[in-house]
């Protein structure tokens, strides 16, 4: 599984993509954030706050609660703030 | 058309090539954002802005897409900057072209709305005390919301 990271959420875990295989539980973004807040203070950091995240699962912007599969594409990060 | 490059673009120049090949055109409408020098009461020497590539395409896509939909458009144009800009750049441009001026103004604004939110980007300040993430606005919610039809909600 791809998750990428962006803004600051990017800036605080130190990396804006990984390769990652979570265990069988982690079944929705919810339960991969939760298990990804596990790998080090800087993740723990970055999602302590889950109301302030925004997601794209396969470029498509989902709720906290999408399900998500081994060879998706995750993305987490800050609201959007463009133009 | 859309697009997402770190170059500047020649607002002139993309309107001229827009008008040049069509004549049902009576009107057009353009928006161009710009790097501000300062954030509250603090200077910014640049801003970079991080886009997530592929969905920012499919983003902007969708909005051109949704912008034809709801208005009877000539032409869209859609050019999104990424990179560090210094103040005074340039950072996107939004023209929207038809043949009365309704459709034209009002999907401008529709579209400038909707990039706020919905196009993926992220811009960091620089800022004299250091740097800093732009946080998203409430005022920028409310403005996109009031796009959202009854249908759709």
């Amino acid at each position: 599984m791809q998750v990428l990271y962006f803004g600051w959420v990017k800036s605080r875990i130190g990396i804006g993509k990984e390769e990652l295989s979570p265990p069988p539980e982690v079944t929705d973004v919810a339960s991969l954030i939760d298990w990804l807040k596990g790998r080090g203070d800087g993740y723990a950091n970055a999602f302590a706050d889950s109301a302030a995240l925004r997601v794209a699962v396969n470029q498509e912007i989902a709720p906290l609660d999408a399900a998500i599969a081994d060879g998706d594409e995750v993305a987490v990060f800050p609201p959007m703030t463009g133009g | 058309m859309i697009r997402v490059q770190s170059e500047d673009f020649d607002i002139g120049a993309e309107i001229s090539r827009m008008t040049a090949t069509n004549t049902e055109i009576g009107g057009l409408a353009s928006f161009v954002g710009l790097v501000r020098d300062y954030a509250g009461d603090e200077k910014i020497s640049s801003m970079t802005l991080e886009h997530y590539p592929g969905m920012t395409e499919k983003q902007l896509a969708r909005l051109e897409a949704e912008a034809r939909e709801r208005w009877d458009l000539q032409d869209v144009l859609i050019i999104h900057r990424y990179g560090t800009l210094n103040p005074g750049d340039r950072i996107v441009l939004v023209v929207t072209a038809s043949a009365h001026r309704e459709a034209s103004l009002e999907s401008c604004q529709f579209l400038i709305d909707w990039l706020k939110t919905k196009a993926p980007f992220w811009k960091l300040e620089d800022r004299e005390s250091g740097a800093k993430w732009v946080e998203s606005r409430e005022e920028d919610s409310v403005a996109a919301d009031k796009w959202v039809r009854v249908t759709d909600a």
